[in-house]
């Protein structure tokens, strides 16, 4: 049965990942996402799992490492500078392939720099941010109740691909209270039946003829070439299966506006006021940000757009994402704020018209 | 506007996300529309990071309400537990009327505990907000739960309820109706009264129409999204 409630973010993330079939939560304070280790302290030991506290993100990744590889369903959740500290761990686990959902529930950066909303992890989030080569899946919820969707799916993916997937949701979704719909508690996957449902997990020898192992670490640069070379047909395959958008107004839109996130949100309400101004306005919402949806700017309409503005809370960072996506069709330009501010939507509206006003000259 | 109490401190606690912070804000900005002089809000939660009623400052400054709070006010956003010495003004002169919004669940309201003496001479209401759309006060049981824990905490006795059940934009006067009935049992076993049932201003109407059908007699509320950006609420 599906419910209606009124939650915070940081308590939905925390409700969907239980829902989703998560046993296992490791996590260290750090606002603005400290209601979820709250929300997990209280309720996941009730509901059949184990919260840990760790000494630090790094412990918290680490546990997250060792609980997953045994076959755990593992949830984490931090904010940008505790993001950082996790990174060796995600490179860890993308190189043993071991499934875990993380959240980076992002603040201003860099350094230690605010508790407001940020989107400058959005490097961290799809370059890789740990060492070596390999890719997270990255989802960028703009609602709640996307949120708590796509936290619930990432289970699967996770599983499907043995690869960590990452939630990167601003502090403002963290904080915002919205209402959602909860899907059904998923089964939890019970010790005994670890074994047989993910033979890779390290159970016990058990009297099997092959041990299962879980390594990072190949001494041999062939083996470790042939390794990487094996995620990398998971990675393309993801790219396929995994691109995730949406397109709003595009037709006949002069401004196509990307943006992800709370930004997407205020692009929506900047949009109709400039429509009532007659200017008219279109968005690109990538919902996965790795995969990148460069398709979707296939879907932009050359008959009527001058300009495409990527839209964000950091200094341009999607901007490269969004100028392979335009493959130099149209003139690309930048609306930001920084540091943790969160700008209205009139600022985009005005910031918008001096763009356009600009390209008249 | 509805009459809500005549005490002269409001204080306002309850479970997190139940709409303190809109009620108090909304309660000053009514109170200052209907005229009344020596308006104050003391915002004493330090627990959340955002959606503060200090944000709203300038706005309440302009119809003559004074805020005050965090030492360091809203120049820097951390939650530090750092309360400003001029918050006690509004408690002790006897000409002002303080809305207290104070922190969420029980230990929000625990910077109440130092605030006592101003609790002692039955010239406040010790309101408790009630949101039934919150998961852990939907039950009856939830909602006392979270009463009690306050009234341990505090070592106060809630004098009020107020109902502020609602789905944000989402809400129907049918809602708010079935919050104000639930917050009426809840009432009921701790044996204070429901002062009011909180709406948006449209849902007005249609709850009068209800109120008159069932035959009951609850004061509607109507309150603002005043610390809520309109995108927030926008369907993408």
């Amino acid at each position: 049965m599906s419910e209606k409630v009124l939650m915070k973010g940081n308590e939905a993330f925390g409700e969907a990942a239980i829902r989703g079939g998560a046993r296992f939560y490791f996590g260290y304070p750090i606002t603005p996402q400290n209601e979820v280790p709250e929300f997990m302290s209280r309720e996941l030991n009730k509901r059949g799992g184990q919260f840990v506290q760790a000494e630090s993100e790094l412990a918290a990744v680490n546990m997250a490492y060792g609980a997953a590889a045994a076959g755990g369903r593992v949830f984490i959740s931090t904010s940008s500078p505790g993001f950082a500290l996790m990174q060796e761990g995600m490179s860890f686990m993308a190189s043993a392939e071991i499934p875990v959902v993380a959240m980076n529930v992002s603040r201003g950066g860099p350094g230690v720099g605010g508790i407001q909303p940020g989107q400058a992890d959005y490097f961290q989030a799809t370059r890789g941010g740990g060492n070596g080569d390999y890719h997270i899946p990255v989802f960028a919820p703009s609602t709640l109740q996307e949120a708590v969707d796509m936290i619930y799916e990432a289970f699967e993916i996770a599983d499907k691909y043995r690869n960590p997937v990452l939630i990167l949701a601003d502090g403002m979704m963290g904080q915002m209270m919205e209402p959602v719909v909860l899907p059904e508690q998923k089964e939890q996957l019970q010790s005994e039946d670890i074994a047989s449902r993910k033979p890779w997990a390290l159970t016990g020898w058990g009297g099997k003829e092959k041990r299962s192992t879980v390594v990072s670490l190949h001494m041999k640069p062939d083996v470790l070439e042939e390794c990487v070379e094996k995620l990398f047909v998971k990675y393309r395959a993801a790219e396929k299966e995994l691109v995730r958008y949406e397109t709003h107004d595009l037709e006949g839109a002069q401004v196509v506006f990307v943006a992800f996130g709370t930004m997407a949100r205020i692009v929506s309400e900047a949009m109709e006021m400039l429509g009532e101004q007659g200017i008219k306005a279109g968005m690109i919402r990538p919902q996965s940000l790795w995969p990148y949806p460069y398709c979707a700017f296939d879907e932009i309409d050359t008959a009527t757009t001058k300009v495409v503005i990527s839209t964000e809370l950091s200094m341009g960072q999607m901007l490269q994402d969004v100028n392979i996506g335009v493959c130099g069709r149209w003139p690309t330009d930048l609306i930001y704020r920084t540091g943790g501010i969160v700008p209205t939507s009139l600022e985009i509206v005005e910031r918008t018209k001096k763009i356009l006003e600009g390209l008249k000259k | 506007m509805p009459h809500i109490t005549d005490k002269r401190i409001i204080a306002v606690v309850g479970h997190y996300g139940s709409g303190k912070t809109e009620f108090s804000v909304s309660l000053a900005f009514q109170l200052a529309a209907a005229g009344e002089k020596n308006i104050a809000v003391v915002d004493l939660d330090i627990a959340n990071p955002y959606f503060r009623s200090r944000e709203r400052k300038e706005e309440l400054a302009a119809v003559g309400v004074e805020v005050s709070g965090s030492a360091y006010d809203c120049e820097i956003t951390a939650e530090l537990p750092a309360l400003a010495s001029w918050i006690r003004k509004p408690l002790e002169n006897p000409d002002m009327r303080a809305i207290v919004d104070v922190g969420g669940d029980n230990s929000g309201a625990k910077i109440l505990n130092q605030f006592k003496k101003y609790f002692l001479k039955d010239e406040h209401e010790l309101i408790c907000v009630i949101n039934r759309s919150r998961p852990e006060t939907s039950t009856v049981d939830g909602a006392l739960y979270h009463i009690n824990a306050i009234e341990n905490e505090t070592g106060l006795k809630i004098t009020a309820l107020v109902s502020n059940t609602h789905f944000l934009m989402e809400t129907t006067a049918e809602d708010v109706y079935s919050g104000w009935k639930f917050c009426t049992e809840v009432a009921k076993a701790k044996n204070i009264p429901v002062l009011a049932a909180c709406c948006m201003e449209r849902e007005v109407p249609a709850l009068e129409e209800i109120r008159r059908q069932e035959n009951e007699k609850f004061v509607i509320m109507p309150i603002g999204l005043h610390m809520r950006q309109s995108w927030l609420d926008r369907k993408l």
